[in-house]
């Protein structure tokens, strides 16, 4: 229950800057996520907050306090690994009981906290077992045991569900978000699944090149991102993008396309014949079989999902999917007459930044 | 469907004349193998006077103890004529602290080293590897000179440190190797558990290598047991290894030769390490395989 705050963070290996000024508050019982393609320094930032990794420049503060210089013990904050990172010739009673033990805690103390995680998590009957002789969500189970004992006020989890399956990861990100309803702690989580982060997020922070490319809450990453990147990162199936130019009457103009687009939210007014990308995501585009200025798509394939159909068509030279209600009757070859509702478009400039 | 599966074509020879070859094959080299540790098992229990006229492959007429009994207690090495035992004592004295002190600071290094991954790491450390393989004798004369400038030449402590010294490639490699194939993970936990370098060392790390320390302790206790300059030159004339002692009784040159003295003696120094190999033969093959897969 604290917060954190990051100012003015830098970090390099060596010459190689792999955080660059980079400042971020995160504010107490928030749930945060930092998503990101492998390699944008997510991770790193992680290993900083925690302690493991000395940062070049800047301060970190938990909880109002500079912890810049301190020891990840002495941080009030708890990690879970990607790979689980149990001992694993210990015991899980052990493996739960470790800190606690390094801290000098009390033996009945150790005893009520190990019990109290075991059953939140119900690992109450493994406690006994070693690490190997669990399966991988038991594993990692233990492993947030092993945060939760520690009653830190900031939880650090670094691509926590990454080596499970479909199945178990949908199952513990249910719980890490039920146990962060119930516990009120400062979470942070890194993960590049997007879904995972959309699911689990107050805030998500979207990294890239070691910066942050937008911070905000999941509607707002998915419904306005901020640049080109985010758009195409967050979102499956991936956002439509045409690329085209604003028209002398300020409408969006591309080979098969005029769309008018006075009722678009524009940060700045818009310079006309500028080149821009316009984006769309699949569910967005909606079919309108009687309205004289819907667009002509041509279908290329349809894709079933079970609860819904995704269609690849095309608009001109435009590649553009559309998600359509599962009993849709369309197959490849169909034309479909398509609307593109200004307040779900999202333009970029030439260079990726939101309109 | 009433008719069971029937084998179909020819029953394999469970025989053939190529396996009966192999096999006669196999037998005749172990059995030229062990004809020397034959050869000296039985002209160690066989008299004097009946090795002076029988034939050397000959089972003793009369088995009898007394020439290990000699080599263990009374033999002469030079001037004194206390038997082996006295050299048996050393070799224990001797190897009991090298490999302990070797295997700890090797373990220790191997642990920090793993750590440290530097651009062209699998050069330096194959650099490191043949280091290991340098002969001996070029370091003798520099490190008596540097043992007599500390005043620690001839004496239990030189000896000790020289072993550990040799010791070190060897054993940093093995351990080096298997502390850098578990994940940084482990150590970073511990950190936020609390624990500082020794604890995550002894506590965490440590069991985790126990196959490893079997290997380097069959390694080392081999090794040093088997030893002989370095224990000539540097353990000082109280402390000669049983390998220098063996040498001296064996190469007596006054009066006549006494070959089963001389054949028991030879056994009760190699019984160490051959107990080494038979005790730990499953252990040091699990071992090497520990450290070659991970996990």
């Amino acid at each position: 229950m604290s917060t954190v705050s990051l100012r003015g963070v830098e970090i390099a290996f060596g010459t190689f800057k792999v955080l660059d000024w980079l400042d971020l508050e995160i504010a107490q019982s928030e749930f945060l996520v930092l998503l990101g393609p492998s390699g944008c320094g997510k991770s790193t930032l992680l290993a900083a907050i925690a302690g493991l990794l000395e940062i070049d420049q800047g301060e970190i503060w938990i909880g109002g306090r500079n912890v810049t210089w301190e020891e990840p013990k002495d941080r009030g904050i708890a990690m879970v690994f990607q790979s689980y990172a149990l001992y694993p010739r210990m015991s899980v009673r052990r493996n739960l009981s470790f800190g606690l033990q390094v801290a000098g805690m009390k033996r009945d103390e150790i005893d009520r906290r190990v019990t109290k995680a075991a059953t939140m998590l119900q690992i109450g009957e493994l406690l006994d077992r070693k690490p190997a002789e669990l399966s991988g969500g038991q594993r990692q189970r233990v492993a947030i045991g092993r945060a939760l004992v520690r009653d830190a006020s900031v939880f650090l989890f670094d691509e926590p569900l990454s080596n499970l399956d479909a199945q178990l990861r949908a199952e513990l990100r249910t719980e890490i978000k039920r146990l962060h309803g119930s516990l009120g702690a400062t979470m942070i989580f890194v993960t590049h699944d997007q879904i995972e982060a959309l699911t689990l997020a107050d805030r998500i922070a979207v990294m890239k090149d070691r910066r942050i490319q937008q911070l905000g809450t999941p509607q707002e990453i998915y419904l306005k991102p901020a640049n080109r990147f985010v758009a195409t990162f967050v979102g499956s199936p991936a956002m439509s993008f045409v690329s085209g130019r604003i028209g002398e009457h300020g409408n969006f103009e591309a080979s098969g396309w005029q769309l008018p687009l006075a009722d678009y939210a524009f940060a700045a007014p818009p310079v006309r014949g500028a080149t821009v990308d316009l984006g769309i995501r699949p569910e967005h585009v909606v079919l309108a079989p009687s309205d004289p200025h819907a667009l002509p798509a041509r279908v290329e394939l349809v894709e079933p999902m079970g609860s819904d159909l995704l269609a690849w068509t095309r608009i001109g030279e435009a590649a553009i999917s559309i998600r359509l209600p599962a009993e849709t009757q369309v197959v490849a070859g169909d034309t479909l007459p398509l609307l593109f509702p200004p307040h779900r478009l999202n333009l970029f400039d030439a260079q990726g930044q939101r309109l | 469907m009433t008719a069971m599966a029937q084998p179909n074509g020819r029953r394999p020879k469970r025989l053939s004349a190529g396996r009966i070859g192999l096999y006669a094959f196999l037998v005749i080299s172990a059995l030229f193998f062990l004809t020397p540790l034959y050869v000296m098992l039985v002209t160690s229990l066989k008299p004097m006077s009946e090795i002076r006229t029988g034939n050397i492959l000959a089972l003793p007429a009369a088995p009898s103890l007394a020439a290990w009994n000699s080599a263990w207690s009374s033999a002469c090495t030079g001037l004194q004529c206390n038997g082996i035992r006295v050299g048996f004592l050393n070799s224990i004295r001797i190897l009991v602290p090298s490999v302990m002190a070797s295997i700890m600071v090797g373990a220790v290094t191997g642990y920090a080293l793993s750590f440290w991954r530097p651009r062209g790491a699998q050069l330096l450390f194959a650099t490191l590897m043949v280091m290991a393989f340098i002969p001996y004798q070029v370091f003798i004369y520099p490190l008596v000179r540097m043992f007599s400038q500390a005043g620690i030449a001839n004496s239990l402590l030189g000896i000790v440190v020289v072993h550990t010294i040799f010791g070190l490639p060897t054993m940093t490699l093995l351990f080096r190797n298997h502390f850098v194939a578990l994940p940084i993970e482990l150590f970073k936990a511990a950190r936020v558990d609390g624990a500082g370098f020794w604890r995550i060392f002894i506590q965490i790390m440590l069991p985790m290598a126990v196959p490893i320390i079997v290997v380097a302790i069959i390694l080392q206790v081999t090794g040093i047991w088997n030893d002989f300059i370095l224990g000539l030159v540097f353990a000082g004339r109280e402390n000669l290894p049983m390998t220098v002692q063996l040498n001296n009784i064996v190469n007596t040159t006054q009066g006549e030769r006494t070959y089963n003295v001389d054949m028991a003696a030879t056994l009760l120094t190699a019984l160490v390490p051959l107990a080494v190999y038979f005790l730990s033969g499953r252990w040091f093959v699990r071992g090497i395989a520990a450290g070659a897969v991970k996990g």
